[in-house]
């Protein structure tokens, strides 16, 4: 078998012990790996039921298919857990080195059960595997743990996944990093803390032979020439902060707590400012050609000197969500948040939530008191001393830090239950995830993926945005076609994160993105490092079936149809300025879309999932536990 | 202590343009060993920060300090392109060379226990593999004094708008 080890590593942090698993051919062509991999792997080893933060719920890691390899943007690896935001799957990618080590180290994919007694850094040294007592790493952030784990191994190619002071404290979004990449969104960090799990470091030394090199290298030769050319300049040039002009001049750019879509600041957030005025070098994940990392630093004021990768999500929502049009600002944030391991995008919308809460009057200023401001602060949209000050407590998890380290969800509910107020309104998550950049009340079929993301809102995980803002639908209004465009959209991000590849790749094959353009080489990539004869129409049951065994996860966790909705707001208060206003989604509206889309997927009319479908995709022992 | 030399040419990278993506290591690997393994490049990228990255290769100094550490005179440095060459009969994998080498351009396979280190391709039509193979252009096959031409005209021509207006154009004729 190419591409493959055939071998899952299992490590027991209670036990102190580890085993090898081996998978059959058969199971590899049905989860290749990324995503989709750990997603099944989390299926096939957590406690269902159990809590997110028990020993029952594992940590998997799937490697890609193309790790290791020249393929352009294979490096990547899949993380799932039970997520602690959601309760559901929590599925995250990272790109960089770490996959790379891991494919030479011989594993395919990695499992830690139960929770070790004592802090703890796992060494995966080829194929030996050392317990090594973590204690000194405490307190560091994500690349100082990194570094300090290289110094002590005295190797540099020693690669490691890490969490830093958020994920110690189990701040709930916190993230893992590896090699300034982070696996984000659903919580991995705080999973991670519950098991007193600091990192996970590889060295691999073996080389890593494919089924037929020739060929791999000339399409991998031609791909990499390609990505020079206009289909990544968006990513090489400005990255995805460009989205914040864009978006602004359609409405959608989520302003002060996505009250609105515009916001009057713009010009001195955008990615075009940041390009003239902070960025200082342009980086890549291993074996990336396109390189979209804007590594950016602040260049005057209290915070001169931090730096890190800037890109539209963490962006908007440490700065237009936040009413701040200071760029400095928007990169401490999110230094903050990426030095201490935890999730950009979460952090500032949980900050947003916190200032519209204040600015009710529901939060006074003696709730933010700190050692620093012994008083307190006032959290007013627009103050960049006061949201700095607030990421830093919850870093800390200090006075009120404590409460919005839970994200919104949590903290809303709390605050809704010990003072009588309705912050739920304005408390933007859907499953307990903050959602995505997107203003969804003016992007109807990205409202409905918004909605039945199985991670919760996610742009990564659905591009229904993509019919809307292309003008193939009506972005206001919804009509029967919105079903299968969402099942569409979430089944194409599916195929690369399932591969995994970077979707920026995804115009570079024949210059057309769609299912026509990428399948055809996407299918010699796979057929040329694995030695298998896969056939264009293997690829869309590759998405379906990735998308299918993550939505069998939640089902098993106890989903149902009304989980699948929206944040109140998106759902009740329309907008009132700029291109999008008047715009919201209505009850009537999600429903009606949830059936089309429910339809178009082949479930029941309540979301489920026919035996006859999980067995068609070739998981027979799924559609036994949870099939209708 | 190294004695580099601007008569000979060797791989040469660009820090400002390289983003580190290992690319490089992939493909030198392969075409020396069949594998891809980066342990097994005679390229290695280093990153040292967030931003501080470039890739390292043999800079073929002059009286290479390679060859004069070598206790078995099993390193030799062709006279006419400075590249280093190994004779597998009489090298031992004893590493003298490897921690003779300022810019740590060497290593030992553990299997074929032999010296390893860039050849600039030699034996390949087309060149250096890396050079052809990197997406930024930060490689090159080049001497420093080459180099050196370059930053000098690049430096004048960085000051040319501040030099021009005050030099009187003179129409010309031809």
């Amino acid at each position: 078998m190419f591409g493959y080890s055939g071998k899952v590593l299992h490590i027991d942090l209670t036990e102190r012990k580890t085993w090898v698993e081996e998978k059959t051919e058969d199971w590899y062509k049905l989860w290749i790996g990324g995503v989709s991999m750990a997603s099944r792997l989390c299926w096939e080893n957590i406690k269902p039921g159990c809590d997110a933060y028990s020993p029952e719920n594992p940590v998997c890691i799937a490697n890609g298919v193309f790790a290791g390899t020249p393929v352009p943007v294979g490096g990547k690896y899949g993380l799932a857990s039970k997520s602690p935001m959601t309760g559901f799957i929590g599925d995250s990618l990272s790109g960089s080195w770490f996959s790379i080590a891991l494919k030479r180290a011989g594993w395919d994919a990695v499992v830690i059960h139960g929770a070790s007694e004592s802090w703890v850094n796992v060494f995966i040294d080829d194929q030996r595997v050392e317990f090594r007592d973590a204690t000194k790493l405490l307190g560091l952030g994500t690349f100082e743990t990194e570094e300090a784990i290289r110094e002590a191994l005295a190797d540099d190619q020693v690669r490691s996944a890490t969490i830093g002071p958020a994920g110690e404290k189990m701040v709930r979004y916190a993230n893992v990093t590896n090699d300034g990449r982070q696996a984000g969104r659903t919580g991995h960090g705080s999973v991670w803390g519950s098991k007193k799990l600091k990192a996970v470091s590889v060295r691999g030394t073996h080389g890593i032979q494919v089924a037929d090199p020739k060929t791999l290298n000339e399409l991998s030769f031609n791909i990499t020439k390609e990505a020079q050319g206009p289909h990544t300049s968006k990513y090489r040039i400005l990255g995805t902060s460009t989205n914040v002009l864009n978006l602004n001049k359609l409405g959608l750019l989520p302003t002060r707590n996505y009250q609105e879509g515009v916001f009057e600041g713009v010009e001195t957030i955008s990615g075009e400012f940041l390009h003239e005025h902070n960025k200082v070098k342009t980086i890549a994940c291993a074996q990336c050609p396109i390189a979209c990392e804007q590594m950016s630093m602040v260049k005057a004021g209290p915070w001169t000197g931090a730096m890190t990768g800037i890109e539209y999500e963490c962006l908007f929502a440490n700065s237009s969500n936040l009413g701040i049009d200071d760029i400095n600002t928007a990169i401490k944030l999110i230094h903050i948040a990426d030095s201490s391991g935890m999730d950009a995008m979460s952090m500032g919308i949980t900050i947003s939530w916190a200032m519209e809460t204040f600015e009710k009057g529901i939060f006074k200023k003696e709730d933010f008191k700190c050692e620093k401001f012994p008083e307190g602060f006032e959290l007013t949209f627009g103050n960049s001393e006061a949201a700095v000050a607030t990421a830093e407590m919850i870093r800390d998890r200090e006075g009120i830090g404590k409460l919005l380290g839970e994200g919104t969800r949590i903290a809303s509910l709390t605050i809704d239950e010990q003072r009588g107020s309705e912050t739920y309104k304005w408390a933007m998550h859907s499953k307990g995830l903050e959602p995505a950049g997107y203003e969804a009340r003016g992007l109807k079929t990205f409202s409905l993926g918004s909605a039945v993301g199985t991670r919760g809102p996610c742009h990564n995980r659905t591009a229904a945005y993509d019919p809307d803002i292309q003008g193939e639908v009506d972005r206001f209004s919804v009509d029967e076609k919105r079903g299968m465009l969402a099942k569409d959209t979430e089944e194409y991000a599916a195929v690369y994160d399932t591969l995994p590849l970077c979707k920026f790749i995804r115009r570079c094959f024949t210059g057309k993105a769609d299912r026509a353009g990428a399948w055809p080489t996407i299918v010699k990539l796979i057929n040329a490092t694995t030695g298998w004869d896969l056939k264009y129409e293997d690829i869309d049951p590759i998405g379906e079936r990735a998308h299918t065994i993550k939505k069998a996860f939640n089902i098993r966790e106890g989903w149902k149809r009304s989980d699948d909705t929206l944040p109140y707001r998106w759902m009740h208060d329309p907008m009132t300025k700029g291109p999008s206003a008047g715009h919201f989604t209505s009850e009537e509206e999600l429903e009606y879309m949830k059936d089309t889309y429910y339809e178009a997927k082949g479930w029941t009319k309540e979301g489920l999932i026919p035996k006859s479908k999980l067995i068609e995709l070739g998981m027979p022992d799924v559609a036994e536990q949870i099939g209708v | 202590m190294t004695t580099t030399t601007s008569k000979f040419k060797n791989i040469e990278c660009d820090p400002d343009l390289c983003i580190g993506c290992q690319i490089c290591e992939y493909v030198c690997s392969y075409t020396k060993t069949g594998e891809y393994n980066t342990y097994r490049s005679r390229i290695r990228t280093v990153r040292v920060d967030e931003v501080l990255i470039t890739a390292m290769a043999c800079r073929t100094c002059d009286n290479a300090p390679c060859v004069t550490a070598c206790p078995q005179d099993a390193l030799s440095q062709d006279p006419a392109t400075g590249i280093i060459h190994i004779n597998a009969q009489k090298c031992d994998a004893c590493a003298w060379c490897v921690e003779a080498c300022d810019f740590g351009a060497i290593s030992i396979n553990p299997e074929s226990r032999l010296a390893e280190i860039c050849d600039q391709c030699e034996d390949q039509e087309d060149g250096p593999q890396c050079v052809l193979w990197c997406p930024k252009e930060a490689l090159k096959l080049t001497t420093p004094e080459q180099e050196a031409q370059k930053a000098r005209r690049e430096a004048l021509k960085s000051i040319k708008n501040e030099v021009l207006p005050k030099i009187p154009l003179k129409e010309t004729t031809c």
